[in-house]
C-alpha cells in the first residue's frame, strides 16, 4: 500500500462502479461511495402511455438500495447526491430540444460533461476526495513529452466507452481515475463475485437511464404533455410535415421529426417498391427526406463545439480515424481546423448515416485527440 | 477514530440510559400480552397504564385520552382520518411534516377540501389566516406546534382558540415541542395533540395521540379492543414503557428548567452560543429570525454552498446534521419549509438545520464551531458560484 488518497466513486448500483470501489478500497485508499439522484422515475408515472410504476433504470429506489448494499460490503461511507435541477437542465432539456429540431441526441455525453465530471467532480472535492473514480471502460494517463492528460481506449474493446467521454476537459482529466480501463468484463465480474459483492451477476444496464423502456418518443410525449400542462400553449402542429423525396417530391406527411433518425427504415407509414431510408430531417421546413440506401452515404462532415484532448489546438490537417456514432467501426478520414471550436472531416470513404445530434469522436491509433457534435453532412 | 457529535436530535434523539433500564425486563421476564387475564397480562397492562399515567402528565389530560400508536406519523394520520369524511373541508398550513401534508393530499383525492394557510417570512402562521379559511363544511384544523426543521413556535392556543369558537376540532402535530417546552392540552385548546416516543429521548416505534374526551374518532385499524377501540393490536408494551420513562424524565427537566442532565449548560444557552458563532460567518443568516422558537434548534443558510455537500463533508469529519427532508433514495430535496417562508431555492438548498439534545455537551459545541467554518470555507473556495452570490 503507497499512499491512500482520498477517491469519491460514483455509484450506479452497477457491477463496474461496485468493482471501482472493491479495487480502490482493496488498495488501501479512503473511499467515499456517491449516487447521483438525477431523475424522479415517477414524476411522468401519470401522464399518457408512460408506465404506471417505477420502470426506468436510473436513479431507481432499486440502484440505490444496490449501490447502498455494496458500500455497507465494502464498509466505505455512502451517499445520494441531489442533481436533479442540473441534469433536467443540462440533460432531459437538451436531449428533448434535440430531437425537436430533427437532431438525434446523446445525453449520456451530456451527463458525463456536465453532471459526472463536473458537479460531482466539484462535490467530490468539496467533501475533501482529491479524485473521483467511476466504473467506465477507458483509461487516462499522463503524457510528460506533450504535458497534457489523455484518454485512451481501454483493453475491453468491446466495452469502449471512450466515445461518450471526448468532452472531457485537461482539469477533469487530470482528477479522475477510471480503474477498469485495464479490465474485462469478465476479470470485473469475477472481482466483484470475489469481494462478495450481491451486484455481481447483475445484468449490463443498455438504454437511456431515465428513458422507461428504451421508449423515447413516449417519454418526450408524457415530458412535452407536462410541460404544456400549465401553459396554454400548443405547438403540437408545428412538429408535423412532409414526407419528401430527395428530389423534392412531396410523397406523404408524419406526425412530427422528433418521430424519425437518420439511417432509419422502419415506421416511416409508407409503402414503395424499394425500401426508403430518411435520409436528412430539415429542421426549418420539417420536411423528412427520405431516399434509397446509396443516398445515406456522404464523405465530409462538420462539428461543432469541439473539445480537443491531445492537443490544445488543431494546426493543420491530421490523419484520424473517426467514431460517428458509439457502435460504429472507426474510419479513416482527415480533419481541419475549420474555425473556431469547428472541425471539418473528411473521409477516406463516404459513410453511412452521418447523423446531426451525435458526436464525431477522433482516434489517433488508442490515444482520443477530441471530438465534436456532428452539425451537418454533405 | 473519529470523534462522533450529533446535533441532529429533531430527527431522532438518543434513548436515555434510564429509558432503556425501564425498558429492559419487558424484553424478557416480563413479557406479557398487556390483554391475558393472567398474572403476566396483568403485570404489563399495569406498566402500560402507568406508562400512560406520565405521558398524560406531560401534555397536562387525562390517562384515558392518550392512544398509543406506532410513532407520530400514526398519530397525526388517525387524527386526520379518523376525524374527517368524504365531503368535509380540512385547513392546515403549507410547512406540517409529511406525515400531516401528505395526509391532507390524500384526503383530497377523498372527495374532501383542504386550504393550505400560508406562513411568513418568520415561519409563523396568522390565525387571522385560519379563521378567514373556515367554511360552513370544515371539521378539522390541523396546524403544528413545533416546526421540525426551524423549531418556530405556532400560535396554537391562538388557533385553538378560533376552532373552539366555531367548534371545530383542532389537531396539533406536537412532536417536536414536546419535552423541549411545556405542554398543556387546555392550554393550547386542542382536541387531538400528535407526540412522538423517539423525539423525547424515548424508543423508535411508539407514538400517542391525545384525544379530548368526546371527540368522535373512528378507527383506523381494526380489531382487538386495545386502546379504548381506538388503535387495535396489541400493546408494544416495552416502548410504551420506555416513552412512559422519557416523559417522566422530560417532566422532570422541564421543572427544573434545566434541559441538560447533570451539568450547567442549559439547552437554549448552548443552542444560542452555536447559533451566534456561526452567524459571525460571512453571509449566513438564521432562518425563522424573530420567531418564538423550542431551545434546541437552529437553521441557518450559509449563501453560496449546497447544503447536501456540507452535511456530507462535516458526517465524514464526524458532525451529523442535516439539512431538508430526506426523499425515498436517501438524498436531499429543497425544504419546502423554507420555500413556503420565502427563501429562494438556492438559499433553501444552502440551509442546514442544527438541534440539540439532552446529551449533547459543551465539548460537542466546541467541536461543532471547530469544524463547520473551515468546511464553509473549503465548500465555498471550490463553489462555481460562491464569489458571484456575494459580491452582489
Amino acid at each position: 500500500m503507497t499512499d491512500s488518497t482520498t477517491i469519491a466513486v460514483a455509484m450506479s448500483g452497477g457491477v463496474d462502479s461496485s468493482a471501482v470501489a472493491a479495487m480502490l478500497r482493496a488498495e488501501g485508499h479512503n473511499v467515499i461511495g456517491l449516487t447521483m439522484q438525477l431523475w424522479n422515475q415517477r414524476r411522468l408515472a401519470s401522464h399518457a402511455g408512460m408506465p404506471e410504476s417505477v420502470q426506468g433504470r436510473c436513479c431507481s429506489i432499486d440502484d440505490v438500495y444496490d449501490a447502498r448494499r455494496v458500500a455497507e460490503t465494502l464498509g466505505i461511507p455512502y451517499y445520494v447526491v441531489n442533481h436533479e435541477e442540473r441534469f433536467e437542465r443540462d440533460v432531459v432539456r437538451p436531449f428533448v430540444e434535440e430531437y425537436l429540431a430533427g437532431r438525434t441526441p446523446i445525453p449520456c455525453s451530456l451527463c458525463n460533461n456536465h453532471l459526472k465530471f463536473d458537479q460531482l467532480l466539484i462535490v467530490a472535492r468539496q467533501i475533501g476526495a482529491d479524485q473521483i473514480a467511476t466504473g467506465h471502460y477507458a483509461q487516462v494517463v499522463f503524457d510528460e513529452p506533450c504535458g497534457r492528460w489523455l484518454l485512451k481506449r481501454p483493453t475491453d474493446r468491446s466495452k469502449d466507452q471512450t466515445y461518450f467521454l471526448f468532452g472531457l476537459t485537461q482539469e477533469q482529466l487530470s482528477r479522475t481515475l477510471f480503474p477498469l480501463g485495464g479490465m474485462t468484463k469478465p476479470d470485473v465480474r469475477e472481482l466483484a463475485r470475489k469481494h462478495s459483492l450481491a451486484i455481481a451477476e447483475k445484468p449490463d444496464s443498455q438504454e437511456i437511464c431515465f428513458v422507461p423502456g428504451g421508449d423515447y418518443k413516449r417519454f418526450l410525449e408524457a415530458y412535452l404533455s407536462e410541460q404544456r400542462s400549465g401553459s396554454t400553449g400548443g405547438d403540437r402542429d408545428t412538429l408535423a410535415g412532409e414526407m419528401v423525396t430527395s428530389d423534392g417530391k412531396v410523397i406523404g406527411e408524419h406526425a412530427g421529426v422528433h418521430n424519425f433518425t437518420v439511417g432509419q427504415r422502419k415506421g416511416l407509414g409508407i409503402a414503395t417498391g424499394s425500401p426508403l431510408y430518411v435520409i436528412q430531417i430539415k429542421n426549418d421546413t420539417r420536411q423528412v427526406v427520405v431516399g434509397k440506401d446509396e443516398e445515406l452515404y456522404s464523405r465530409t462532415l462538420r462539428t461543432h463545439r469541439v473539445n480537443l484532448i491531445s492537443t490544445d489546438e488543431l494546426r493543420e490537417p491530421m490523419r484520424v480515424a473517426v467514431k460517428i456514432r458509439h457502435k460504429h467501426q472507426p474510419a479513416a478520414a482527415l480533419i481541419e481546423s475549420a474555425g473556431p471550436n469547428e472541425i471539418l472531416v473528411t473521409f477516406d470513404e463516404p459513410q453511412r448515416a452521418l447523423t446531426p445530434g451525435q458526436a464525431a469522436v477522433f482516434y489517433d491509433g488508442d490515444i482520443v485527440v477530441g471530438g465534436g457534435w456532428i452539425e451537418s453532412s454533405k | 477514530m473519529t470523534r462522533r457529535v450529533y446535533l441532529d436530535n429533531n430527527a431522532t434523539t438518543p434513548v436515555l440510559p434510564e429509558v432503556l433500564e425501564a425498558m429492559r425486563p419487558y424484553f424478557g421476564e416480563r413479557f406479557g400480552n398487556a390483554s391475558s387475564i393472567h398474572h403476566h397480562g396483568q403485570d404489563t397492562r399495569a406498566a402500560v397504564e402507568r406508562a400512560r399515567q406520565s405521558v398524560a402528565a406531560l401534555l397536562g389530560c387525562r390517562a384515558s385520552e392518550i392512544v398509543f400508536t406506532s410513532g407520530g406519523t400514526e398519530a397525526d394520520n388517525l387524527a386526520i382520518f379518523g376525524v374527517v369524511r368524504s365531503g368535509d373541508h380540512v385547513i392546515t398550513s403549507t410547512i406540517e411534516h409529511h406525515a400531516v401534508l401528505n395526509s391532507c393530499k390524500h384526503l383530497a383525492t377523498e372527495g374532501c377540501e383542504v386550504t393550505y394557510v400560508p406562513v411568513d417570512g418568520q415561519g409563523l402562521v396568522d390565525p387571522a389566516d385560519v379563521k378567514r379559511a373556515i367554511r360552513p363544511n370544515t371539521k378539522l384544523i390541523t396546524i403544528m406546534l413545533a416546526n421540525n426543521e426551524i423549531g418556530v413556535l405556532q400560535p396554537a392556543a391562538e388557533i385553538g382558540k378560533i376552532a373552539a369558537e366555531a367548534d371545530i376540532y383542532f389537531h396539533t402535530d406536537a412532536v417536536q415541542a414536546a419535552g423541549k417546552i411545556p405542554l398543556d392540552v387546555n392550554e393550547i385548546g386542542c382536541d387531538l395533540l400528535t407526540i412522538s416516543g423517539h423525539k423525547v429521548h424515548g424508543p423508535q416505534g411508539v407514538g400517542a395521540l391525545y384525544v379530548r374526551k368526546g371527540t368522535q374518532l373512528e378507527p383506523m385499524l381494526y380489531g382487538g379492543s386495545h386502546e379504548r377501540s381506538r388503535r387495535a393490536g396489541t400493546e408494544n408494551v416495552p416502548a410504551i414503557v420506555g416513552f412512559g420513562k422519557a416523559a417522566e424524565l422530560a417532566i422532570a427537566g422541564l421543572e427544573r428548567g434545566d434541559d441538560v442532565r447533570g451539568d450547567d449548560m442549559k439547552m437554549a444557552a448552548a443552542r444560542d452560543r452555536l447559533e451566534r458563532e456561526l452567524l459571525s460567518i460571512e453571509a449566513t443568516g438564521l432562518n425563522g429570525e424573530g420567531a418564538p422558537r423550542v431551545p434546541n434548534t437552529t437553521n441557518i443558510y450559509f449563501d453560496g454552498i449546497e447544503g447536501e455537500a456540507l452535511v456530507i463533508a462535516l458526517d465524514l469529519k464526524g458532525l451529523a446534521v442535516s439539512t431538508g427532508a430526506a426523499c425515498s433514495s436517501g438524498s436531499i430535496e429543497p425544504s419546502h419549509v423554507l420555500i413556503a417562508m420565502g427563501l429562494p431555492v438556492a438559499r433553501a438548498k444552502a440551509s442546514l438545520r442544527f438541534s440539540l439534545g439532552k446529551q449533547n455537551t459543551p465539548e460537542d459545541i466546541d467541536l461543532a464551531l471547530n469544524l463547520i467554518p473551515e468546511t464553509v470555507s473549503r465548500l465555498r473556495d471550490l463553489s462555481p458560484v460562491y464569489r458571484t452570490v456575494v459580491s452582489k
